[in-house]
């Protein structure tokens, strides 16, 4: 029996119900001991409008540190997956991930630049937002100069390339950055991670994450049509370019929002959306949801395991490639054999 | 000591030769705080211009011998410099070498015609080979010198006699020892269990912070203070969570970063926490250099003083004696004679 071949309502409710488990472990686990009984009663004391009659410090680390950091972790993670989902199909390849139009590389110029500035965390993840989207768009811009060649391969490219040059922007930033305070805040947020999110910070983002999600549910039927060449989806009646457009437009918001919350964490736009795919077919409307709930528990559950595995806060970056790489060749061994 | 130098004999096993010719250059080679040494080194009055590696060697040079330090390593801010001695305020920067990633191009260090090339830090075989390198392409002598805490007086004496100020070397070690025996006297008095428990607050969110044996948490330790990130292991800076702050309830919160310890106090997720209610959320001095680190210098001797005042009142100084030896300390250490008004500022966290 191949995976895609499990009845979709199966599908569907095993997914919902692992996010929702790893929602509760995320809740219930963590450095500072809340024991179940006053999780719920913290939970019930703010929900009812009475107080727990728990410690402040107890109310404190559930709603303002884990749920914060829960909420950043599920939208982060379905909106990085999302973002690849769509990438993949619209780019026609299979090793794109969200960052390949150089939103990561100009978020990480942005925040090392305000890191090294000594702006506050606020403004660094501003200036990292900005720093995305201006990336992009000049990428877009320089790609849209390009006439004569295939619009696909040229956009790619010019991302690659740009996203070299901010790369080597960073390099240098870290080279003149000080050594003893600046560094190891650069190195931290270029891994990435979610230990700093505070509800304000989630709040300043989490609209753009949203809205960047909203063109492509409501375009889930047309994406489709991108993974055609452009000649056939133009027969059907598609704007190719316009749609294009607006998809980088809202994969850029919503990625460059994540990414000046989260830091850069990898592995989760690339491979996320293949995982989905396995599970539910290649259809766009039925990968997207399937990207977004994945996407989601995959992220709240390594950022559990980055709070508890270590006495440390491990970084985003490094934990989804440990969990993500295995756990990807192990699908893919696995399909490849029973298909 | 001991524990270090085993624990550098081990690391550095390939390279026991060059430890032991790095040895020699000390007068007491079981003691000496000079690491490695290599070329020729020239004769202490013919040393007028060194190049220094980093910033904790920086700091020692301004000292010891301002008159010889070519450059700084970093950047040194406008506020910093006013703290210095006038022969240094006014140097370029020009560079880090080795240790801590180069800057530094092995002719543009040629041209700057230094007479020796010192650095100081924690030393490892990484390190003493880079510097190995440095000395055999430019032909320019290099020593290496150990920078942790217990090493001041020490390094002051010998690196004074090298540098041909053994007088001064001399003075400045002496108020080292003296600030080393006062923090000596209140650790034997409050034994470990009894000691405050201190979390050192770093980077822009404060979710930074040094472990056990970290170079950046000597100070605290020093100043009889009990590093709550000690439980979460051995190593470097590392990034924790609030929750975990939370969870550690420090009794007295320290950091170098002003906006932190203003935002500490008045951040309602930090509010739980015993060092906030209590409002023991200290902020030291950066002037010229960091109290606590930043970098890991000489300067950490009034910083020590300093926080053995605020960790164990009745214990070391008072507010008065504080005040007298900090201006005793840029005094003597500076050569910089603070106003009242400018120790107000630097106590106050205002400088």
């Amino acid at each position: 029996m191949s995976a895609s071949a499990l009845r979709p309502a199966a599908a569907w409710l095993a997914a919902s119900a692992a996010l929702a488990a790893v929602l509760v472990a995320a809740f219930a686990v963590g450095k500072f001991p809340v024991a179940p009984g006053d999780l719920l009663r913290s939970l019930a004391g703010r929900l009812l409008g009475a107080g727990s009659g728990l410690p402040a410090a107890v109310d404190t680390v559930v709603w303002n540190i884990r749920l914060p950091r829960v909420a950043a972790g599920i939208v982060v993670g379905a909106v990085l997956a999302a973002a690849g989902a769509a990438y993949q199909g619209m780019f026609r390849n299979p090793l794109v991930s969200p960052d390949i139009l150089g939103v990561s590389a100009g978020a990480g110029l942005g925040a090392t630049l305000g890191i090294y500035l000594g702006l506050p965390l606020a403004f660094v993840q501003g200036v990292a937002f900005v720093g995305g989207l201006l990336a992009v768009a000049v990428v877009w811009r320089i790609a849209s100069l390009v006439q004569r060649h295939d619009p696909v391969l040229v956009l790619v490219l010019a991302g690659v390339a740009l996203g070299a040059l901010l790369g080597a922007g960073i390099s240098l930033v870290k080279i003149i950055s000080d050594p003893y305070t600046q560094l190891p805040t650069i190195t931290f947020w270029l891994l990435g991670g979610l230990n700093q999110v505070r509800p304000s910070d989630l709040a300043a983002t989490a609209p753009a994450m949203l809205a960047g999600l909203l063109p492509m549910a409501l375009l889930r039927w047309r994406i489709n049509l991108l993974s055609l060449a452009d000649e056939e989806a133009a027969a059907l009646g598609v704007d190719v370019g316009r749609l294009r457009l607006v998809l980088v437009a809202a994969a850029t918001l919503s990625t460059a929002a994540a990414v000046s919350l989260a830091g850069i964490v990898g592995w989760i736009g690339l491979v996320v959306p293949h995982v989905a795919r396995l599970l539910v077919g290649p259809d766009f409307s039925r990968l997207l949801p399937a990207s977004l709930l994945l996407g989601a528990g995959f992220l709240v559950a390594t950022d559990t395991l980055a709070r508890i595995v270590a006495p440390i806060e491990l970084p985003l970056g490094i934990l989804t490639a440990v969990v993500g790489a295995p756990f990807f060749l192990w699908l893919l061994a696995r399909v490849g054999r029973t298909s | 000591m001991k524990r270090r130098t085993l624990l550098g004999a081990l690391g550095a096993a390939p390279l026991l030769p060059l430890l032991a010719a790095g040895a020699r250059a000390g007068e007491d080679a079981a003691n000496s705080t000079i690491a490695a040494a290599f070329g020729r080194l020239p004769a202490p009055a013919d040393i007028r211009r060194v190049f220094v590696g980093g910033a904790p060697a920086s700091a020692l040079l301004a000292v010891l011998a301002p008159e010889k330090l070519l450059g700084w390593p970093w950047n040194v801010s406008a506020e910093a410099r006013a703290w210095l001695p006038p022969a240094v305020r006014e140097l370029p920067q020009v560079g880090r070498l080795a240790g801590r990633g180069s800057t530094m191009s092995n002719e543009t260090l040629l041209q700057l015609q230094p007479d020796l090339i010192l650095d100081v830090g924690t030393v490892d075989a990484t390190y003493i080979s880079a510097m190995q390198r440095v000395a055999e392409q430019t032909g320019l002598p290099c020593v290496l010198v150990h920078g942790q805490l217990a090493d001041h007086p020490a390094q002051l004496r010998e690196v004074g006699r090298l540098l041909g100020v053994a007088a001064r070397g001399e003075r400045l070690a002496a108020w080292a020892e003296k600030t080393i025996a006062l923090s000596e006297r209140v650790r034997a008095a409050v034994p470990p269990e009894k000691r405050p428990r201190v979390y050192y607050a770093r980077g822009a969110g404060g979710l930074e912070t040094g472990l056990a044996g970290s170079i950046n948490m000597e100070t605290i330790d020093f100043a009889g203070g009990r590093n709550v990130a000690a439980e979460a292991g051995r190593g470097g800076i590392a990034k924790i969570s609030l929750e975990q702050v939370l969870a550690w309830n420090p009794e007295v919160i320290v950091t170098q970063d002003r906006e932190l310890a203003r935002r500490v106090l008045d951040d309602p997720l930090w509010r739980p926490l015993e060092a906030v209610r209590a409002r023991r959320v200290y902020l030291a001095p950066t002037r010229p250099f960091g109290w606590l680190d930043v970098p890991p210098s000489v300067n950490r001797l009034i910083g020590v003083r300093w926080l053995l005042t605020l960790l164990h009142p009745g214990r070391a100084d008072d507010a008065a004696s504080l005040r007298a030896a900090t201006a005793d300390f840029y005094r003597l250490f500076y050569g910089v004679e603070p106003g009242a008004a400018a120790l107000d500022a630097l106590l106050g966290g205002n400088a």
